[in-house]
Formats: C-alpha cells, sequence, structure tokens
C-alpha cells in the first residue's frame, strides 16, 4: 500500500522548503465542505484529524480488491489481504523506527493500548504497595487503567505536579520517583495544554532506577518525529485517528522483551497456535496480543496515513505546525480578556484558552456558526482542569493542512462571540 | 438558524445578572446536577410550603444557556403548587426538544429557550436545572436523601 507521492513534484514544498498548506489542504476532501454556509476552519484535529485521499483509496482498494480474513486461508485474497496487513505493521515499524515488527501491536487506538499494558503487564507485575507515577497533565486514558490495576493489585497512583505553565515539575517527579515505583506512564504531548514533555530526560530518570515507561503518544505522534530507540521508552501507545488514518486502529509499541514476559490479555482466535479443552498454548509476539480478527481496512488506512506523512516530510509538517502556533498565540493574545491556559516553552499546535465572562461551550457554538470547529471541554483532562480552577477551556489544535487563512477565520470569529456577548 | 436565536437579550440578560444566585440554608429539597460534556455542575436548593414551591436557589458554573435556563426556571416557578412545577417541567422539555412543539401552557419568558433545539449539542445545557430541579422534588416526595443528577 505504498502510496508514492514525490515530494517536489506536487507542489507540496515552495522554494524555501515549507510546507504548502494550501495545496495539502486540497489532498483532503473533506476540508472542501460548508459548516452552516460558511467555509470549513477545522481546527479539532487534537480530537480527530481529517483522512487525505490516499487513505481513503487505500482502505478502498482493500475493500474492493483483496477483503478476506487474515491469517487463516489459503486461498488468494486471504493471502493478499495478509501480506497488506503484515506490511502496514512494517511500516508502522519504520515510522516509529522499532526494531522488529513484533514490538508493533495493533490495538483499537491508544486507550486499548494503555489499557493491554495496564492489565497484562500490571497483572503480572503490580505488587502491594508498589507504585505507579504519572503526571497532573494526564488525559483519562492515561490515568484510568491505572487507577483499576492500582485497585486491582493494591499498589498507588502517584501524580508528579505541573508548574503554573503547565509544564511538568521536574524536580518534583524525580523526588516521587523512589524505590516503590514500578512503572512511569506519561503524556508525550499533552491533549489539553499543548506541552511537549521533555520525555528523554524523564525515561533517563525512571531508567537510572530500573523503571520501564511508558509514553502516551496520541498527540505526539502527529507533531514531529518519533524514534522509539531514540527515545528509550519501553511502551508508545497512539491512534491512527490523530495521525489522518481512520478512526479503530491504534498501535501499542512495546520493548520486546517486556512483550515477551507479559501473559496474554485477551484470548480468542489467532493469538492461539493450539487449543485444547484443558489448556491452550499461545502464539509468538505480535499475533499474542491480537486475538479475534482484526481492523485490516484501519491497518492498512494506517499505513497509508504514515507514508503520507512521510512523503509530507515529518519535520517539514512539525515546523509549518509551529509557525501556525506562534502565528495564532500572537494573534490570540491581542484579543482583551483571553487567557491561554498551557503556555510551556515546548508546545505542539494546540491552543487552550478562556474568555473573560464567556463560557467555553458558548464560545465554541458561536465559532461553529462561524465554520469554526475548535474543542470545548475539559478535554478528557480533569485534573487539568481542577489544576487550573476551570471546568473548561475552549481549544483549537491545527494539523498539517491548516493554513493562515484558519487563524484569520478563528480571530474574527472569536470578534463575533466578543460581540454576542458585549 | 442564526446565532441570535440561541443567544436572545433576555438569555444574555440572566446570563449576566442571574436571578435567585445563590444557595438555601437551611434548605427543605436540595439537589447536584452534572453535565459530563463539559464538567459544569449546578445545584439547587428549596424552600417549600406544603404543596408549594416558595422559593429557590441555584448555584454552580455554566454556559450562558445553563445559567440563563437555571435563572429563568427559578423565576418561573417560585410561588407555583408542585404540580404546576412539574407541568412546566414536562412543558419545558418538549419545547426545548420537540420540533414545531406548540405550548400547553404559558410559558411567558421561558419561550425565549425555543431557539435552544435548533443548537441540539446544548438541549442538554438548558435543561440540567429542570432535571435537577425534578430530583430534589422527586427526592422530597420520597422522603430520602438529596441525590445527584446528570444529564447523561
Amino acid at each position: 500500500m505504498n502510496n508514492p507521492l514525490p515530494q517536489d513534484t506536487y507542489g507540496y514544498v515552495d522554494a524555501q522548503g515549507l510546507l504548502v498548506a494550501a495545496r495539502v489542504r486540497a489532498d483532503f476532501p473533506i476540508l472542501a465542505r460548508e459548516v452552516h454556509g460558511r467555509p470549513l476552519t477545522y481546527l479539532d484535529s487534537g480530537a480527530s484529524s481529517q483522512q487525505p485521499r490516499a487513505v481513503l483509496d487505500a482502505v478502498e482498494r482493500y475493500a474492493t480488491t483483496m477483503h478476506a480474513n487474515v491469517h487463516r486461508g489459503v486461498h488468494a485474497l486471504s493471502q493478499e489481504a495478509t501480506t497488506a496487513f503484515e506490511a502496514a505493521r512494517e511500516t508502522v515499524r519504520r515510522f516509529i523506527n522499532a526494531r522488529s515488527s513484533r514490538e508493533i501491536i495493533f490495538t483499537r487506538g491508544t486507550t486499548e493500548a494503555i489499557n493491554l499494558v495496564a492489565q497484562s503487564w500490571g497483572g503480572s507485575q503490580l505488587r502491594s504497595g508498589e507504585e505507579v507515577l504519572i503526571t497532573h497533565l494526564e488525559h483519562h486514558a492515561n490515568i484510568v487503567p491505572w487507577q483499576m490495576a492500582c485497585a486491582a493489585h493494591g499498589a498507588r497512583l502517584v501524580a508528579a505536579p505541573l508548574t503554573p505553565e503547565g509544564e511538568v515539575d521536574e524536580a518534583a517527579f524525580a523526588a516521587l520517583l523512589g524505590p516503590r515505583t514500578r512503572m512511569v506512564a506519561i503524556a508525550h504531548v499533552s491533549n489539553a495544554l499543548g506541552t511537549v514533555l521533555p520525555v528523554a530526560r524523564l525515561i533517563a530518570l525512571a531508567h537510572e532506577r530500573g523503571v520501564p515507561v511508558l509514553l502516551d503518544g496520541a498527540q505526539g505522534i502527529a507533531h514531529g518525529p518519533v524514534d522509539v530507540q531514540q527515545l528509550d521508552c519501553d511502551f508508545y501507545a497512539f491512534s491512527g485517528h490523530k495521525i489522518y488514518a481512520p478512526t479503530g486502529i491504534g498501535v501499542l509499541y512495546g520493548r520486546e522483551r517486556l512483550l515477551a514476559a507479559m501473559p496474554p490479555w485477551m484470548g480468542g482466535g489467532d493469538m492461539i497456535l493450539t487449543v485444547a479443552i484443558d489448556g491452550s498454548t499461545y502464539n509468538e509476539l505480535p499475533w499474542k496480543f491480537e486475538a479475534g480478527t482484526p481492523n485490516i481496512g484501519g491497518a492498512i488506512g494506517l499505513a497509508a496515513a504514515l507514508d503520507y506523512v512521510s512523503a509530507l516530510g515529518r519535520e517539514r509538517v512539525a515546523a509549518h505546525e509551529q509557525r501556525l502556533l506562534a502565528q495564532a498565540t500572537a494573534r490570540l493574545r491581542e484579543i482583551p480578556g483571553l487567557r491561554l491556559i498551557g503556555t510551556a516553552r515546548d508546545k505542539a499546535a494546540v491552543i487552550s484558552f478562556t474568555l473573560a465572562g464567556i463560557h467555553p461551550h458558548d464560545i465554541g457554538t458561536i465559532l461553529d456558526r462561524e465554520g469554526v470547529a475548535i474543542r470545548t471541554g475539559h478535554h478528557c483532562a480533569m485534573p487539568v482542569m481542577t489544576f487550573y480552577g476551570l471546568s473548561a477551556t475552549a481549544r483549537a489544535s491545527f494539523g498539517c493542512y491548516n493554513t493562515d487563512a484558519d487563524i484569520d477565520r478563528l480571530v474574527a470569529g472569536l470578534g463575533r462571540v466578543v460581540e454576542v456577548f458585549a | 438558524m442564526e446565532i441570535r436565536d440561541l443567544y436572545r437579550d433576555v438569555i444574555l440578560d440572566h446570563n449576566k445578572r442571574p436571578r435567585n444566585f445563590g444557595r438555601l440554608e437551611p434548605a427543605d429539597a436540595a439537589a447536584v446536577g452534572h453535565n459530563p460534556l463539559c464538567g459544569d455542575s449546578l445545584s439547587v436548593t428549596l424552600r417549600l410550603e406544603g404543596d408549594r414551591l416558595k422559593e429557590m436557589r441555584f448555584n454552580g458554573q455554566g454556559c450562558a444557556i445553563s445559567v440563563a435556563s437555571a435563572s429563568l426556571m427559578s423565576e418561573a416557578v417560585t410561588g407555583r403548587t408542585l404540580a404546576e412545577v412539574d407541568a412546566l417541567y414536562r412543558e419545558v422539555h418538549a419545547l426545548l426538544t420537540e420540533p414545531a412543539h406548540v405550548p400547553a401552557l404559558q410559558l411567558g419568558k421561558l419561550m425565549a429557550l425555543g431557539g435552544v433545539r435548533e443548537f441540539p449539542a446544548r438541549v442538554k445545557c438548558a435543561s440540567l436545572c429542570w432535571h435537577t430541579l425534578h430530583a430534589a422534588l422527586e427526592r422530597h416526595a420520597a422522603d430520602g436523601q438529596a441525590p445527584t443528577v446528570s444529564t447523561e
């Protein structure tokens, strides 16, 4: 499912080597639609990104030419589907630079990937009195699975505090990392604040004490190069739909040594070698953790999305998003009464904010009528909201297809919000 | 549907200057309602005399729609019999959710909420206070503890 997209041929890159976002935007059919009679300005990629034609085509090509179950049939379709599915695994491996495709497990998404580790690793490793260390800025998907695992095994969940800027307090993190810590599970990038965590330093601290580290990469995967060997993380979880692929497909990367020692999580077909009524033997990695028929089309769509991003150039996309972030931040700061929530030095293209006296839901509804889609609410990160004494924020998040015009429409829309509530 | 059909002057006014905001202590009945969509919560405290709702206060954080709805509700229910309050509860629910609903009661200023049903994501914001009031009265009738309700 290669997606040939020679970089300089189609006008994706300008003379300065910058991404031409208007050209990228044209690859995403949904962005051509109108909302309430206005052009769509989609600033909610942090919740779910849109899919380019290359992804939609790959999924359709699979469904129309080769769909069958994988790892089962001797017939042509099943073999082609299996080849495409396993090729998608190899594309994922290459994209995050894992050592082996045995370390790439397909899941429904980040949430399932973290639950897999919390339950399988937690079930076999967590003991009473031990601790799992997270941070105060985690998404609920990197809190609740650990609460459940801790409750099941008498362990304790500990959270490193934040600075007022929304950065992890590294000294406090180091102090909480103690002899009882058995696992560190932290976000790569905060979905609610945009903070990029200093994961290299935090991983080094944990490894000094022999503690494995899981990175929640739901936001991190799309906003810069991810190299799991360079990061030296032990687990990395991400979702396809945050990186221009369909929903319902995600990945757990795990260090092979750890995965091999973990018991299967869900039981069923494909994860076994033999089954008898009095016992079964389990399949090898990665299939040991893939019970049941997987989301084959989703995996193929994910591979097409990763190929697409690779063709655009991950550094180039990151640089484009950083430019949008800087520009949008400067423009929003000029709006009276607007408060930025999360002002870390190192941020991804996510801007959380509030407007004095106007609830985020009202901001969201009025912007929607202007064709501008943003997220409002607690962003599934209620402890972050509690930390800032808020119940909700408005959040604009950017992707490879956002342009300067999107920022103009956001700013104009916020002007309309202020006008309605004047 | 224009945005000002949702944010009518009455709504904006009650959002800016909410009536009956606060808490009655002691209260004859109380309940807390949560809107899991936005994390907002709202409390309702009541003073009752026989079968009449004499006084109501509400408290909490919320969007303009939820604050205005609670404020308008507090004016509409004060002094009413519990049967009248129940009828209003049903009528407002219909106003918020049923297209082209013809009110069977005089709703007065509550009609300002008529634009909400065109914004389905916001119906829960407007109905939270009514569900919370309803829960407080039901629990009072059952003579139990003040409950917590959710719009989910």
